[in-house]
């Protein structure tokens, strides 16, 4: 299916404005992607037309609402060919999702002696609730797998690390949000169930770049976020295999989530209701129902595709850059890239780029370890691509690169 | 392409962010503080000697930070040096203004030379995100001069 760009940029509003004068080249879609009408349109109409709470009230537009939330769980399971819609637990981001794991089933199904296994190229989301799991003294380790100097996962560092059958759970990015590195996936949950432990992917960038499919993979839990996905913030989503959400433990505790309260005791609501306290995020659910058809009708092989491309493309075009040093550079990746330029700051060099309307993320991008892990504790300027993202876009970052360098010399 | 940065990014600032003066450790510093912003990484030590009359008699700093925050920095080395510590608060309090809104409408005459000395830096004021490279220094002195170990500028 042949995939075209300039349409689809056309579905997005805010790319057709100018930034300081200049046409927006947006290159941060990684922090957080950018919405296409369709997603825009889908949250006003709820708002506007079918407005209420869910499982609420016994009255048409609490009716409607809770059919287009609970439609919204049935399109993103669709997304992710989930097993059963009930898998899908709506958090309010990736980092929600995971912590929901780390104080559920960390605390609640996790012995003492039991270890957690994540890596060092770890978001923060996905290592600060493990590093606070692992610090409440309830005698849970944590280990951390190596990244090798191309930035991919060193498997031989993961099977040593899982090889006393201690680890209970494998909680590990499939993309990394500063290498852009790939993780072998389905190889992880053959080791990790070989191991006896299960698993857990931060799929926050695979899930935009890739077609993620639950069950071909087998893990245990998946999370990713609805704003990288061209769906609205506020909204994330955990995908727990329905086994284990019996086994966990509440969260958080409140309203919808129980199925009877006395003032003496509390029966729990069944999966996934019982994880999700409170009232939901119920138009940012229609909005992501409406993000996740949209990257559909393009269709993930074709935004993969279009994204192989471009990382190509960007390869060939950073790699001439004289000074640039790129960090990782995985066999398979996707399309981020983190790089330094000679001595420039990151920072400065972000303010040279604003300037040519260029949007980048310059620090360490929620990843302080991996960037101590590769000597550049100052940080890096990173490049991440969105499915409207072009080849002149990255011909032109090169362009202001080799000036940016210029400038500082 | 870049032209209209050249306001931010003046010959002083590019040529104290490349060579950054009093880039050493005071061993027998009075006082010294950590800086540290953590949203961007930047982060550097400040050593302040002071003299038998109280003044600051020397200063100096380490650390790593971005082109506005190293010469900044080493811009403060150079200004607080012979000054006294009610001098160096004000003169920090001045700066901050200037960095923050461009001008210091407040500021007197006492210490018009060495805000002079610190105008090319009052470019970062138009750039919001930036202001705090150019501030972390100034904060860290003003935790120095009052035996605070560390500041931050976030």
């Amino acid at each position: 299916m042949s995939f075209d760009v300039e349409r689809a940029r056309r579905d997005f509003p805010i790319l057709s404005q100018t930034v300081r004068g200049k046409p927006l080249v947006f290159l941060d879609s990684g922090a957080s992607a950018q919405k296409p009408r369709a997603v825009i349109d889908a949250m006003v109409r709820c708002m506007e037309e079918r407005y209420a709470n869910v499982h609420r009230g016994a009255y048409f537009l609490s009716e409607a609402a809770t059919e287009a939330y609970e439609a919204a769980r049935g399109a993103v399971a669709r997304f992710i060919n989930a097993a059963d819609p009930r898998e899908v637990i709506f958090t309010s981001n990736s980092t929600m999702a995971i912590n929901l794991v780390a104080h559920s089933w960390g605390r609640g199904v996790l012995k003492p002696g039991q270890a957690v296994l994540i890596s060092e190229m770890e978001h923060h989301a996905n290592l600060v609730p493990w590093q606070m799991l692992r610090d409440e003294g309830r005698g849970i380790e944590l280990r951390i797998a190596r990244v090798t100097d191309a930035g991919e996962l060193d498997m031989d560092d993961v099977a040593a690390k899982l090889a006393d059958g201690k680890v209970g759970l494998v909680a590990i990015t499939h993309m990394s949000n500063v290498l852009g590195t790939v993780t072998p996936a389905e190889r992880l949950v053959r080791m990790a169930h070989e191991a006896g432990a299960k698993i857990l992917f931060d799929g926050s960038q695979a899930a935009v770049h890739r077609r993620v499919d639950m069950q071909a993979l087998g893990a245990d839990f998946y999370v990713f976020t609805g704003h990288k996905l061209y769906g609205p913030t506020g909204i994330g989503v955990l995908w727990a295999r329905l086994e284990h959400q019996e086994r966990m433990p509440p969260f958080l505790g409140g309203g919808d989530m129980i199925s009877m309260v006395t003032l003496d005791r509390v029966e729990f609501a069944p999966p996934p209701a019982k994880f999700e306290a409170g009232t939901p995020p119920i138009v940012e659910a229609v909005g992501l129902h409406a993000a996740v058809a949209y990257v559909s009708a393009i269709g993930m092989a074709a935004v993969e595709a279009h994204e192989r491309a471009l990382v190509d493309h960007a390869m060939r075009r950073l790699s001439d850059i004289e000074g640039l040093g790129l960090l990782g550079r995985a066999q398979d990746r996707g399309g981020v890239f983190a790089f330094s330029l000679d001595n420039a700051h990151p920072h400065d060099l972000a303010t040279l780029l604003d300037r040519a309307g260029i949007a980048v993320r310059a620090g360490r991008h929620c990843a302080e370890p991996l960037h101590a892990r590769f000597g550049v504790e100052g940080g890096t300027v990173r490049a991440s691509f969105g499915l409207y993202t072009t080849e002149g876009e990255i011909d032109y970052l090169a362009e202001a690169l080799t000036k940016a360098r210029e400038f500082f010399a | 392409m870049f032209d209209d940065l050249r306001d931010l990014y003046q010959e002083v600032i590019l040529d104290h962010g490349r060579k950054p003066r009093n880039f050493r450790r005071l061993e027998d510093a009075d006082r010294t503080a950590r800086g540290d912003n953590p949203m961007c990484g930047d982060r550097l030590e400040l050593f302040v000697k002071l003299g038998p009359d109280g003044a600051i008699a020397d200063a100096a700093f380490q650390g790593r930070g971005c082109a506005i925050s190293t010469a900044s920095a080493s811009l403060l080395t150079e200004t607080v040096k012979g000054k006294t510590l009610e001098q160096a608060h004000a003169l920090s309090d001045q700066f901050r203004a200037l960095a923050m809104t461009g001008t210091c409408p407040d500021c007197g005459e006492a210490l018009s030379e060495e805000m002079e000395r610190l105008q090319p830096l009052s470019g970062v004021h138009e750039f919001p995100s930036r202001v705090k490279c150019a501030t972390l220094a100034w904060h860290t002195l003003n935790a120095a001069l009052d035996g605070a170990k560390e500041a931050s500028s976030e």
